[in-house]
């Protein structure tokens, strides 16, 4: 197995208070990673510095053998990693296939200025490539309503289905999902799990932020535990629950 | 057939067709201008100087109004490159100043006419001309909304941070947004130099800017037809108003409290609560 | 010597941009909106001014307190029809321009009505007594603009630093919310942060018919434009910069008077703000009244 992801000595300050402090590790590629935690501990902040919307303090990012520390977060979806959002971020003007058409972008032929007026290769050609990849997206994510509605008129479950399928559609080699489970009854986690599941199959590399401990157990291959901006805990499921430092963190030692 | 003072209302409106154009654009990705009368002024005066200055050679109308389309985008890009790193009440702010900026410039620019402006235009804009146009960049515009850029300008208006964490280049495509609103405006200038046949910096001043910014905010700028709506709107209601005599325009600007008050997402919005 | 002649005149013309922007930032701190018929409201202060030279055969100090009152007045009445039904409909930052660009069109459309287009004579204040200083020489227009100006930025700086007032609207600034927590009424804050930006705006009116002689309905518009500059300058809702800043740019614009073209008068200011923007978006001055955003 190799590293797609590498985080080396990772530190994130924010005027005084070290968000994360040191944290060095590398996800798999093929593998479905989560990354556990009481709140507060850096996990989000985590999140940021991997998807280039904070730069790190301190420290280096490595993707698929390049060091790619200091990018900017589109350029960093080019390399080939996308998110989705704890507080769900869908562009609310935008019905939900649009959204997820714009996750698609990078993946459309650059159409000219004047093959907007028509022509042979014009600009539908485009549209319905981008529109199949979106519908694709969303049969993934086993959205069932219909493409053309508003984000803002569906459940939070749905339009946490919504962000995944956005940002499936840019074909990323690694995902990233914070907390996509937040909000969804058993049923409904199950579900989401197995699609995950589904999205590793497919070759991509998934790494998960997520409190439903159910769900971390049942699909993760590795499972990194951070406290107070440190990990302080990596391994199978099952070594982690059994960690004393584990426990220790989230019974409130900390 | 139209009548001449028919006909040029007709023009008159289709050049601020194409001003509410030029705002829309910068505003359907979260821009806002409140200069746009400086790079229509670009254009006129560029567009101007080519088809009855530059008499080296025998410019056609098309291609002067092309040109000077051209040299108000490529200022916009200018512009745009440090301004679009700056948001909300500075950005208004400092386009408000570009505007001015250029309408000074060209008082102090004597090959041009200075203060006292440039006559001797030649009357080459006609009606098809105009509704050419305006039928070209409606269309344009139309189409771009399902294109991967016209949803890139609404993702940017909508969330920054989300659009850019979907690969979307901020930087680039805001700039596009400038210099595609600048381009247009400055195609709208060159239409007006060549109808009202004389020039001078004070026809652009932050007055002219106002009123294409009113056009997009009174009519919407949630697709074409908004900036359409609020230009005819507001290029007619005065003629409708004429009764009022020297009151019109004192009607008008109550209207235009009224629709603020009253429609702030302008007259074709989405059915949801006006975006800010 | 020339030179500190052109700064003495420049200190004067910047006292009254100083006292529009301090307009501005009171309301932008308190509401974080653009007003953009300040300008007028300043017009509309040298009219009322001239009114009541005219009616009332009022004298300098009659003249400058009939145009506080009204244009507080006017304040106040601009905030109930165009911000307050806007504000509470949250239409974003867009309506009140809207709105406020609605409002300075009327008042300039009234005003073009009864007064007409051309610029109307302003009838002479003062003798023309002047004072020297060695070569230097002050006229008693100016004298009175300046002790004027300055003595009104005292007591804005008095306002807001020592009163229940003041302070109460420092506290709307820095959090609506807190504020109301605090029992203040956020509402009534307004209204007197409108009333006071918009008697100092007319203030600012009837000194510049004092020092030009000459009033016109088209006035406020470049007012309008030079106050957000000099507000931008000095940083956004921040009193004392707002103060500088108009400073700054009277002297400026005189030196380039002085010593450039005339025309090229209107260009140093914006030129300024394009520069104040790209090296120093924040502002020449932080803090005031918010500290910070």
């Amino acid at each position: 197995m190799t590293a797609l992801l590498e985080l080396r000595s990772v530190t994130q300050r924010f005027g005084g208070f070290t968000a994360l402090d040191d944290v060095s590790c590398s996800i798999e590629a093929g593998s479905i990673s989560s990354l556990i935690g009481p709140n507060g501990a850096g996990k989000t902040t985590l999140f940021n510095v991997i998807s280039g919307l904070v730069m790190p303090s301190a420290g280096s990012l490595g993707f698929n053998g390049t060091d790619y520390t200091g990018r900017r977060p589109d350029e960093i979806v080019r390399l080939g990693i996308a998110r989705n959002f704890q507080q769900v971020r869908l562009f609310p003007a935008l019905s939900v296939i649009e959204n997820v058409m714009v996750g698609a972008h990078l993946r459309l032929p650059r159409t000219g200025l004047l093959d907007f007026m028509g022509g042979p290769f014009n600009a539908d050609r485009v549209d319905r490539l981008a529109r199949s990849i979106a519908t694709e997206m969303l049969d993934l994510v086993e959205f069932k309503s219909a493409g053309d509605t508003h984000p803002q008129q569906l459940t939070l479950v749905d339009q946490r289905r919504i962000e995944i399928a956005r940002a499936l559609a840019s074909d990323p080699r690694l995902l990233l999902l914070d907390e996509p489970a937040a909000g969804m009854n058993p049923s409904e986690s199950n579900q989401l799990g197995a699609i995950i599941r589904k999205i590793r199959d497919l070759g991509r590399t998934v790494l998960l932020v997520e409190h439903n401990m159910r769900l971390v157990m049942a699909i993760s291959d590795h499972v990194s535990v951070l406290s107070a901006g440190k990990v302080i805990a990596t391994g199978t499921p099952s070594s982690v629950q059994a960690d004393p430092a584990v426990i220790a963190a989230y019974l409130g030692n900390v | 057939m139209l009548s001449s003072y028919q006909e040029s209302i007709a023009i008159f409106l289709g050049v601020n067709v194409l001003m509410a154009f030029s705002v829309y654009v910068p505003t359907s990705a979260g821009l806002i201008s409140l200069g746009q009368a400086g790079f229509m002024a670009i254009g006129a005066y560029a567009s101007a100087y080519l088809t009855s200055r530059f008499t080296a050679f025998d410019v056609p109308f098309g291609l002067a109004l092309f040109l000077g389309g051209a040299a108000a985008g490529i200022v916009g890009v200018l512009v745009a490159a440090p301004a679009v790193r700056i948001r909300g009440i500075y950005l208004i702010i400092a386009t408000l100043g570009f505007g001015e900026i250029v309408r000074v410039l060209f008082v102090n620019f004597e090959p041009l006419g200075g203060a006292s402006g440039l006559s001797g235009i030649q009357p080459l804009t006609t009606l098809s001309w105009v509704v050419a146009i305006c039928l070209f960049f409606f269309v344009f515009l139309w189409r771009l909304r399902s294109t991967p850029l016209g949803r890139a300008f609404v993702a940017i208006h909508e969330d920054e941070t989300a659009a850019e964490a979907m690969g979307i280049n901020l930087f680039r495509t805001k700039l596009m947004a400038f210099g595609g609103g600048a381009f247009i405006a400055g195609i709208a200038g060159g239409l007006y130099a060549h109808f009202a046949l004389f020039i001078d910096p004070s026809q652009f001043g932050f007055s002219k800017s106002a009123e294409a910014f009113l056009f997009v905010i009174l009519g919407g700028s949630v697709n074409p037809l908004g900036p359409v709506a609020g230009a005819i709107v507001v290029t007619l209601l005065p003629e409708f108003l004429r009764f009022l005599q020297d009151w019109r325009m004192s009607f008008f600007a109550v209207l235009l409290i009224a629709c603020a008050v009253w429609r702030p997402g302008g007259l074709i919005s989405y059915r949801r609560a006006a975006h800010p | 010597m020339v030179l500190l002649q052109q700064i003495i005149n420049g200190v004067m013309l910047g006292s009254t941009y100083a006292l529009v922007a301090i307009g501005y930032s009171l309301i932008f701190g308190v509401l974080r909106l653009l007003h953009f018929a300040h300008g007028e409201v300043f017009m509309v202060g040298a009219f009322i001014a001239l009114c009541s030279v005219w009616f009332l055969n009022a004298g300098p100090v009659l003249a400058v307190v009939c145009a506080a009152v009204g244009c507080a007045v006017l304040g106040v009445v601009i905030e109930f029809v165009a911000f307050r039904p806007v504000r509470r409909r949250s239409g974003g930052m867009l309506a009140p321009i809207v709105s406020s660009l609605g409002v300075g069109l009327l008042l300039q459309e009234v005003a073009t009505n009864i007064f007409g287009a051309d610029q109307t004579r302003f009838p002479p204040q003062f003798e023309a007594t002047v004072y020297h200083f060695g070569s230097l020489f002050v006229t008693s227009t100016q004298l009175f603009i300046l002790a004027t100006s300055f003595g009104l930025m005292l007591l804005v700086h008095l306002f807001i630093s020592k009163t229940k007032y003041g302070l109460a609207m420092r506290a709307v600034a820095e959090n609506v919310d807190v504020a109301g927590l605090l029992g203040i009424n956020s509402n009534a804050v307004v209204v007197l942060t409108f009333a006071v930006a918009s008697a100092l705006g007319g203030i600012a009116g009837v000194l510049v018919g004092f020092a030009f002689s000459a009033i016109s309905p088209f006035m406020g518009i470049s007012m309008t434009i030079k106050g957000l500059v000099v507000m931008l300058i000095g940083g956004l809702g921040n009193v004392y910069g707002a103060m500088i800043g108009g400073l700054v740019l009277g002297i400026a614009e005189v030196l380039t008077v002085g010593y450039l073209a005339s025309s090229y008068r209107d260009a140093f200011s914006f030129a300024l703000l394009i520069l104040v923007l790209l090296v120093r978006p924040q502002g020449l001055f932080a803090g005031g009244l918010r500290a910070g955003h």
